[in-house]
């Protein structure tokens, strides 16, 4: 297990994946974050959907991740494109071969190479928090926001769960999109039809009847990085959401073991 | 453990209605160099995935180093394999791809830059695999295929896209790994090659072996014949007459005729194509050639 996880890294760490992967997630996170500081006195919202957070919610202890908390998702879709493409692309080149005469026990190396790429997702995830929690403290003089509770024991609290919240679905998206990976053995398909469903076919379905979201996994997932919305509990996100990384891990599981490797 | 490096016995994969392995039965003893032979689409790559551990059986059984097929773990430590050409990730060099497989395989990184040295891409190992030529990509698939000191190494048309000099290189080197003990289990389609290099031969023929054991004891098997040439391809088609008139066997091949028929008939056949008017270019007793064997007993046309 020890050699999968590592050979998998070795490919992981390649600095075009590695630091393009960071890029794009330091990207999101340092936008959405600032954002929220920039457009704090704006009508129109400072948040997602055009929410407005104002500078008492933002001074609460939890107020240094509330960025961070709000990009988790876009996060899990970056992690999704990965454990898709890392995936699918063993098809693709035809290197599955070579990876299953080296390692015969299937289950092993798809669960290899799961907690690699799930390793992977944590360190964007931190480095995603750092460089989010760090937009939030140098833009909170500009927008007069009180950061005295942000480093108390409870803030410290705040900064944890909401970094375990947003690992557990940002590897929640990348267990649905290994899952996609194995199932359609084609990066494009699976990435395209993983990122249409949630970006756009779950909020469609969300804009002609709302309750449809607390049953859809992305809306979960989001959920669950966000530690619970008014819409959405965090307890039925991780029941709803969970469900769904289960059943996508037995597919996978299943289709990765059984089938035959022809090409 | 037996002297059989692979032994399969009826072995058969069926896929839908279409049997692309029918009852497969051969057995490459160990230490020797095995031709895989047959026409395209004959099983070979499928035989050798099923060998592998990559695609499962339908019946029959199938040994390696005295494992059974069905548990690839057992044997695959020991195994160098490529199949269907070389297959590795683009964006990493030949040496990093190399280490993929040598760390999942827990084989000693500084075997990489040994092997890559030994089939000739030492100073291309910091470049990319995508910028390898066919050639080069070949080399890093033989070079992977290599990584665990194989004890079995099955290798799918390992000389395609090579140079002439490569593949004397591939044939020098997979003849030095036999003749070190290793076991070579290998396909192609240039058959003068396997004949040079091959101690044992399997012959496919839609699915079906339809020839296993010493490629000496196949060549033995083999009618001698007289290849004729006349100056027109009219001279051809008398030569064929003659020959079919006195009870052998004759075929046009590209621009000769194969005549089975022993050294002695040669005066006798010259004597006739002399009288018919035939001036003969060519009048050469000689036992077929693997080639020749190949396209008999496969029933394909050169």
């Amino acid at each position: 297990m020890i050699r999968v996880i590592k050979a998998e890294l070795r490919k992981l760490r390649r600095p075009t994946l590695f630091l393009g992967t960071m890029g794009a997630a330091f990207f999101f996170s340092g936008l959405f974050t600032a954002l929220i500081y920039l457009l704090i006195d704006s009508p129109n919202g400072n948040s997602d959907r055009g929410r407005r957070v104002g500078r008492e919610l933002l001074a609460l202890a939890g107020g240094s991740t509330y960025g961070f908390a709000t990009v988790g998702s876009l996060l899990g879709i970056i992690a999704l494109c990965i454990f898709a493409a890392q995936t699918a692309q063993e098809y693709t080149y035809g290197t599955l071969r070579n990876l299953l005469v080296r390692q015969s026990g299937r289950i092993r190396l798809l669960l290899g190479k799961h907690i690699a790429m799930s390793m992977f997702a944590i360190v964007m995830v931190l480095l995603s928090a750092i460089l989010s929690v760090g937009t939030s403290v140098a833009l909170s003089g500009r927008a007069k926001v009180s950061t005295d509770l942000w480093f108390t024991a409870n803030g410290w609290s705040s900064i944890g769960h909401t970094v375990l919240n947003v690992s557990i679905a940002v590897i929640g998206f990348g267990t649905i999109g290994m899952a996609l990976g194995l199932l359609l053995r084609s990066p494009i398909s699976a990435i395209s039809i993983g990122v249409l469903w949630i970006l756009i076919i779950e909020n469609l379905l969300g804009a002609v009847k709302a309750s449809t979201l607390q049953w859809m996994p992305g809306s979960q997932l989001q959920t669950i990085s966000q530690g619970g919305t008014v819409d959405i509990s965090y307890s039925h996100a991780m029941q709803v959401g969970g469900a769904y990384v289960i059943a996508a891990t037995v597919v996978a599981s299943i289709l990765f073991s059984r089938r035959d490797v022809a090409n | 453990m037996s002297n059989l490096a692979i032994s399969v016995k009826d072995l058969s994969k069926k896929y839908g209605e279409r049997m692309a392995v029918s009852h497969a039965t051969f057995e490459v003893p160990m230490g020797s160099v095995c031709g895989f032979v047959g026409p395209n689409g004959s099983g070979k790559t499928t035989t050798m995935r099923m060998l592998l551990g990559l695609i499962s059986h339908t019946g029959g059984t199938g040994e390696v180093l005295g494992s059974s097929i069905d548990n690839p773990e057992e044997y695959l430590s020991s195994v160098g394999a490529m199949i269907e050409g070389p297959a590795f990730y683009p964006a990493l060099t030949g040496s990093e791809n190399l280490k993929v497989l040598a760390t999942l395989g827990g084989f000693p990184i500084e075997r990489v830059q040994v092997l890559l040295d030994q089939v000739g891409l030492g100073d291309r190992s910091k470049s990319k695999y995508k910028t390898y030529s066919l050639g080069m990509k070949q080399r890093l698939g033989i070079a992977a295929a290599l990584l665990p000191n194989p004890k079995v190494l099955i290798l799918d048309e390992p000389t395609n896209g090579l140079d002439p000099e490569g593949i004397q290189e591939i044939r020098a080197l997979l003849r030095n790994l036999a003749d070190a003990g290793t076991t070579v289990f290998v396909s192609s389609h240039l058959l003068s090659e396997l004949e040079i290099i091959s101690d044992y031969l399997v012959m496919l023929r839609k699915g079906e072996v339809v020839f296993s054991g010493a490629i000496q004891d196949l060549m033995k098997q083999q009618q001698p014949i007289i290849l004729v040439k006349g100056s027109s391809n009219e001279d051809l088609k008398k030569i064929v007459e003659i020959g079919t008139a006195a009870g052998h066997h004759s075929i046009i091949r590209v621009d000769e005729v194969h005549i089975q028929a022993s050294a002695d008939w040669a005066p006798i056949l010259n004597r006739a194509a002399f009288d018919a008017g035939i001036t003969l270019s060519k009048l050469a007793p000689t036992l077929p050639n693997l080639e020749e064997t190949f396209f008999e007993m496969t029933g394909e046309q050169k």
